[in-house]
């Protein structure tokens, strides 16, 4: 295993959207490695579908305080709103920046960017949905990811395709505290270990979705960012919020966006009613993500669900002109045929909530800087932005687009104060000492190794399905004990794998073996963080406390792991701002 | 509301299938040249994909076994490969349109470097090479720059391209030619030269002008048929060839 060693002012962790937005920025500004796992285009970016809300206002009336208070009451008052603020004003540049960089969003008649409705966004406080979605087709992820990538090639940007970090170095700064050293990467194609040294590390390496059953998440998206960061004692924040985006395929998963309903379809269950009009009397099937998610649950577990075993509720589409479809829902409905074999047009499609998207993750201010503790500390030189981070925009229940505009507008600030804080005088590249590599290589090399006999897929189709059955859409004391103690149990036979692989060359049995560690540890985060948290806010839904508890629990929960690998819990308020808490009603 | 729910149901079931899996190997640490390997693996019935079968080898037989893959559903491109013969993703090729003996082999005219992957370096290097990315001068202030619908929907079918490789590994004249820059960077100038917003056309034209460019094509539409977005490549090329012909788009 031959180590190699690079220099840089900054480096970025990651080349999603978030990562690529942040490289645009620190482009022509200070020396930067973008370093990621995948080729830039295969990230999960690209599978986003739906749209990105901005209040632009060209279909109707429309303002960015209306979008805040939606995306706070969606986030069930959880959010921050200092941040949520920034992010709903900073959206409308963000769409016309994307616009400039070459992003083909559909058009109005008038040539102007188009827009659609969407889930939990509304006109004038509730009132009825507004068009603020600006979008392209069902594949604006895929045109974001790629504009983004363009922008990149353009500005020449130093690209470390296929190197999967596996560890962060800090260092003393001279005053006690630790700042970023270096990164460790595995370079997948030889096997190679790459030492970082830097000034600075923005992480925006996606989530986590993998640690359940059904999810719309990539394989790769196994939480090593938020993994390697929690491992050296950077507290991981909110973790129990994990968004189950209501119509996921049956059974695989898949995404179908929200913009199917946005679009009109509609969610039926056994009788074909439209049962959302009782959950959700005003906007009905565009309600937020975790009121649809539990109304659907609830519907299979009070026995009005369809299909064979009465578990899945169907997504229809068939009242929808057939041009229409096929111009604004074209890839969703080829999902459809490709993966259930029916045609959408004709045929109502069997759906099920699905992992999708976590809340929670690393803890940043609104310039992407990472904060430790309750009194907010910055870990000098370490930044996150995207789906790993928590800023707090989303608190607990992100809106449909939120995320895109999360990745675009935190990608960005991040990426421009890391370029800031690298270019200050005072700022100098840490020294770092001989070895800071020997961890990673001898995690490889005790996997590789290893005897035990245990098999990576048979722990991590424990590990989802247990996650999926006691930690997801609802909970309960009971639930949440019960799979605490089944990861538990996996971490142990995690120490025990047997990998078949033993060579240098694209190892992705090892690597699979390594991601499975992170999807383990994230969730006993979660699974701690949900167990400690005995109310119902946001995705959290425990039917053992079935109410949001306001006067004890309108706080962050911030979870550490100790060197020992125990975990502690702490809290720290949210931050408000014009909106009060109040009963959610849709 | 079309039909009765209880008629449309097609809810998979849990019967499994065995499939026969031929996968053409080589470990650059192991092998002095590839080496055709057989699995027989069990997937469900019920529409299963290439990438289960493979999963299923790799998973419960061979862990040495060496595939690209990640959002799998069609949207990532990873995992090109050669599926009986032709190019394909393997997350959107279903076992039933194959049949109970799979042969899977690493794409074409990109080097191997083991098993299923292959460098995919050159490949991108010949993407970079067309300027893909929106070039325009001009100074659009706070407003997004005017496109009509009409517009918008000249390029729509180049801007579905995922970087696969699909295309450009089955054209023929690229297994002969690895300087033949391929459909794929076709598709992604295509997507330019035909956006209203764009100003270099022209440039883009005379790159593709060159030996390298576009008259090395042949039109086989091997790469139409290869395109897991069914964009119509061959199309694209033939309107770029138009284009630098009669001066213009």
């Amino acid at each position: 295993m031959n180590v190699h060693h690079h220099s840089y002012d900054a480096v970025i962790v990651g080349a999603g959207g978030a990562g690529l937005r942040a490289a645009i920025e620190t482009a022509g500004k200070c020396r930067t490695a973008v370093i990621t796992k995948l080729y830039p285009t295969r990230s999960h970016t690209g599978a986003a579908q739906g749209g990105m809300c901005a209040a632009l206002a060209n279909v109707e009336e429309d303002s960015w305080e209306w979008h805040l208070f939606d995306t706070v009451k969606g986030g069930d008052y959880l959010v921050d709103q200092p941040a949520a603020e920034i992010m709903c004003r900073e959206a409308i540049d963000a769409v016309i920046e994307l616009e400039h960089f070459g992003l083909p969003f559909n058009r109005t008649p008038e040539g102007q960017i188009d827009q659609r409705r969407f889930g939990g966004h509304t006109r004038n406080h509730g009132e009825a949905p507004v068009q603020r979605a600006c979008y392209s087709a069902d594949r604006t992820g895929h045109m974001i990811l790629q504009t983004l990538f363009q922008q990149c090639v353009a500005r020449d940007v130093n690209f470390f395709n296929e190197y999967q970090v596996l560890d962060i170095h800090f260092v003393d700064d001279g005053n006690g505290e630790r700042r970023v050293g270096a990164v460790i990467a595995y370079e997948q194609a030889t096997g190679d270990l790459h030492v970082f040294n830097t000034k600075a590390c923005l992480f925006a390496s996606g989530g986590f979705g993998k640690m359940f059953k059904v999810s719309s998440n990539a394989h790769t998206l196994t939480g090593d960012g938020p993994g390697l960061l929690y491992r050296r004692g950077i507290p991981m924040q909110d973790m129990e919020f994990f968004q189950f985006h209501p119509t996921g395929i049956y059974k695989l998963g898949i995404l179908l966006s929200e913009a199917a309903r946005g679009e009109g379809g509609i969610l039926r269950n056994d009788s074909n009613e439209r049962f959302m009009e009782r959950y959700a009397p005003t906007v009905k099937d565009l309600a937020p993500r975790d009121m649809v998610a539990r109304a659907i649950q609830t519907e299979i577990l009070e026995g009005r669900g369809v299909g064979p075993d009465k578990d899945a509720v169907y997504l229809d589409l068939t009242h929808l002109p057939p041009e229409f479809i096929d111009a604004k829902l074209p890839d969703i409905t080829d999902f459809v045929r490709t993966y259930l074999g029916l045609e959408p047009k004709t045929d109502p499609i069997p759906i099920q909530p699905t992992a999708h998207y976590a809340m929670g993750g690393i803890p940043t201010n609104v310039d992407g800087e990472v904060v430790v503790g309750p009194e907010q500390k910055v870990v000098r030189g370490l930044y996150a932005a995207g789906e790993c981070a928590c800023v707090s925009v989303h608190g607990s229940n992100r809106l449909g687009t939120n995320s895109l505009l999360d990745i675009v507008v935190f990608g960005k600030r991040g990426g421009r104060a890391m370029a800031e804080f690298v270019s200050r005088r005072d700022v100098d590249l840490p020294e770092i000492p001989k070895g800071i590599e020997d961890d990673v290589r001898s995690r490889i090399e005790k996997m590789k190794a290893g005897s035990g006999g245990e098999k990576v897929v048979d722990i991590r189709t424990v590990l989802q399905n247990e996650m999926m059955d006691k930690a997801s859409v609802f909970r309960s004391q009971e639930s949440l004990d019960s799979v605490l103690k089944t990861v538990h149990e996996l971490r142990e036979r995690w120490d025990r794998i047997s990998i078949d692989d033993k060579g240098e060359v694209f190892n992705y049995d090892l690597v699979e073996a390594l991601e499975l560690g992170y999807l383990i540890d994230l969730a006993e985060a979660l699974v701690v963080s949900a167990a400690a948290r005995p109310e119902s806010r946001g995705a959290h839904m425990r039917v053992d406390h079935p109410n949001r508890d306001d006067v004890n629990w309108m706080k962050h929960t911030l979870i550490t792991r100790e060197g020992d690998g125990s975990v502690s819990l702490d809290y720290k308020p949210v931050i408000g701002g014009a909106y009060e808490p109040m009963e959610r009603k849709y | 509301m079309a039909s009765t729910p209880s008629t449309t149901t097609a809810a998979p079931v849990s019967d499994m299938i065995d499939v026969e899996l031929r996968v053409k190997r080589y470990d650059p640490e192991r092998d002095k040249k590839p080496h055709w390997e057989t699995f027989n693996v069990q997937v469900k019935a019920f529409r299963s994909v290439v990438l289960d079968v493979l999963h299923a080898a790799k998973w419960h037989f061979d862990g040495t076994l060496t595939f690209r893959r990640s959002c799998a559903h069609g949207v990532c491109g990873s995992d090109a490969m050669v599926i009986n013969g032709a190019n394909a993703l393997a997350c959107q090729a279903l076992v039933e349109d194959y049949g109970s003996v799979i042969t899977v082999e690493a794409i074409r005219g990109l080097p191997v470097i083991k098993d299923l992957v292959v460098d995919m370096e050159p490949f991108f290097a010949q993407y970079r090479s067309v300027l893909p990315y929106l070039i325009n001068s001009g100074d659009p202030g706070y407003k997004e720059r005017p496109q009509s619908a009409e517009q918008r929907e000249r390029f729509d079918d180049t801007t579905k391209c995922i970087l696969c490789a699909a295309c450009t590994t089955s054209c023929p004249v690229y297994w002969g030619n690895s300087q033949y820059v391929g459909p794929a960077a076709i598709v992604n100038a295509h997507r330019f030269v035909f956006d209203s917003r764009d100003e270099a056309a022209e440039q883009r034209l005379d790159i593709l002008n060159q030996r390298s460019g576009v008259w090395k094509c042949r039109t086989a539409f091997n790469c139409s048929e290869a395109c897991p977005r069914g964009i119509k490549v061959t199309q694209a090329i033939e309107e770029v060839k138009r284009a630098i012909l009669f001066d213009r788009v």
